[in-house]
């Protein structure tokens, strides 16, 4: 096993060197990296400058329920949001190099960089989350632990299916590429709301085709024990796994269609 | 865009220079046509970019109206109606104003290739700014249509019936689309001084977006943000053309508005010429 892993290994640490090796731009990368997830935050501070309840939840809450969307996502951007580059690969014919590899071309992607930079969002993420944990009435259990702690790792695997699903359109759709992003920045998005201020199909497209809402609206709710919307029971807090599992199977399949629908661009 | 279709335009460049009087408005509308052309290219891109603003745009409107709702009706004088026309409003211009802005200038410096566009015999900028124009003119209706039509039919819009503001709120747009190519041409010009720009272009993306009224409202923000806001050209992007469209200022107010915008429109421009003539003097090309 280890034997196996090891070109993944080689080509991981061969990215993080190369990153590290110009401090000042990689200084200023995670500076940029963080001010997004301040901009992504001050879109709730403003909005609760001016309310005290936005769906069911306070600020203190809402806080929480940020949190946990954005480091989910920029865990997922993390380890797989440069994936997000593959019209580039396709457009030029690169895509072909990984082809002559003998490992699957999905993993050699995922593993061909890995932005350390977005970790100054998940600095911010974390940052908001040790500050609004204290801030909520938490019954604290056990179960409370891990409906946090899955909630944060099921809601990466959804955004890093999203974003395989997103890298298999690209292959019928090299240059409208920006479509995509209506399911992975959009979900994204999405996911650091209540969901119950949308009206009932949109959502419906968060909660069901792209499940947002599973990554931290359902189990915010659950953690903070209040009663979501009709329609949501509050069970479904702990369902973000099995969405994961479910979107990870449609991404798949949809890398496996593309690959095969690829031609190479006859260079 | 083609080679074929390029000639097209090159003979009215051409000749003009033959005749050794560079008519300039002539230059600058044969530049115009060539940006407008080269964004008519891809029609697919125009149509997922139009898309994703009008996911966004569905996302955006109901979390305004939702805080709306949540405020007891109205929040710094916007109802519920009004809250999601300015949401929508704001995807509507994302296009043409250009909000995630453009790096072709930062990367023609890095190559090297800025050394082409300093040998032709017209003002790099002024060739720059008459593409864009032209890229702004062609996706101010297909990416600016959707998101309104779709805002229209899911939530409504609550727009003016007299003709004023909407005349107002072009002249405010156009104001607008100029303003944001005469800061992305700052940033771009960053490239003649620092190797990398990543870092410098997220960073004037995130203080751009929020403090343009982009994500939400400028008048909703606390005193302390509006402040900083005010203090900066961004407010001109996105919240004074809709502000003026929506009738939300109107008369002396409006026109106030719009010569802010001119304002910080010149001294933008202005500053973009010195800094790229002090670029320009410290340029070193390798090779030839």
């Amino acid at each position: 096993m280890a034997d196996r892993l090891r070109p993944y290994r080689v080509l991981l640490g061969s990215r993080i060197r190369s990153q590290t090796a110009y401090r000042r731009s990689f200084a200023m990368d995670v500076l940029g990296s963080m001010s997004i997830g301040v901009l992504e935050f001050a879109e709730v501070y403003v909005i609760f400058a001016n309310v005290d309840v936005l769906g069911e939840l306070d600020f203190a809450a809402a806080a929480l329920l940020f949190a946990v969307a954005n480091i989910a996502f920029s865990l997922a951007d993390l380890v797989i949001g440069h994936i997000d580059a593959i019209p580039t690969y396709l457009r030029e014919g690169t895509l072909d190099a990984f082809l002559l590899r003998p490992l699957p071309v999905l993993a050699q992607l995922v593993t061909s960089d890995i932005s350390l930079r977005r970790l100054g969002r998940t600095a911010i993420g974390g940052a908001v989350l040790a500050v609004a944990l204290p801030l909520n009435e938490i019954a604290w259990s056990p179960a409370k632990v891990l409906l946090l702690v899955t909630a944060i790792v099921a809601g990466a695997a959804i955004f890093a299916a999203l974003f395989v699903c997103a890298a298999a359109i690209q292959f019928w759709l090299v240059e409208g590429s920006e479509f995509a992003n209506s399911f992975t920045y959009g979900g994204s998005y999405a996911a650091e709301y209540p969901a119950s201020v949308f009206a009932l199909p949109v959502r419906i497209l968060f909660a069901f085709v792209v499940p947002a809402a599973f990554v931290a609206y359902l189990p915010t709710l659950a953690l903070l024990d209040i009663p979501g919307p009709p329609g949501l029971p509050s069970w479904l807090g702990w369902c973000g796994p099995l969405m994961a599992v479910a979107i990870w199977a449609v991404a798949l399949l949809g890398w496996r269609a593309g690959l095969r629908h690829y031609t190479g661009a006859g260079s | 865009m083609s080679i074929a279709r390029l000639h097209r335009y090159r003979p009215t460049v051409r000749r003009s220079i033959r005749r050794g009087v560079m008519d300039p408005a002539r230059l600058f509308a044969a530049h115009v046509a060539m940006g407008f052309r080269r964004w008519s290219t891809y029609r697919l891109a125009m149509v997922a970019g139009a898309f994703t603003n009008t996911v966004f745009g569905l996302i955006k409107a109901y979390i305004t109206v939702g805080a709306i709702g949540a405020a007891g009706g109205t929040v710094a004088g916007y109802d519920a109606a009004t809250g999601a026309t300015y949401a929508w409003l704001a995807q509507a211009l994302i296009g043409p104003v250009a909000v995630f802005g453009w790096r072709e200038l930062a990367l023609r410096i890095r190559t090297g290739d800025i050394a082409v566009d300093l040998a032709r015999p017209v003002d790099p900028q002024l060739a720059f700014l008459a593409a864009d124009i032209g890229r702004a003119a062609y996706t101010f209706i297909p990416r600016g249509f959707p998101p309104l039509l779709v805002g229209a039919l899911v939530t409504g819009l609550a727009l003016p019936t007299t003709p004023l503001p909407y005349v107002l709120g072009l002249v405010s747009a156009m104001l607008a689309v100029v303003l944001s190519f005469a800061g992305w041409w700052l940033l771009n010009l960053a490239a003649f001084w620092l190797l990398d720009l990543r870092g410098a272009t997220t960073l004037y993306l995130v203080a751009s977006n929020v403090l343009s009224g982009m994500i939400v409202p400028v008048h909703w923000f606390p005193g302390w943000l509006w402040t900083v806001a005010s203090w900066t050209p961004f407010p001109s992007l996105i919240q004074t053309p809709i502000d003026v469209v929506m009738g939300h200022a109107t008369g002396t107010e409006a026109l106030g508005l719009i010569g802010t915008q001119a304002a910080w429109l010149a001294g933008l421009l202005i500053a973009g010429r010195l800094v790229f003539r002090a670029g320009a003097r410290r340029l070193v090309v390798q090779g030839g």
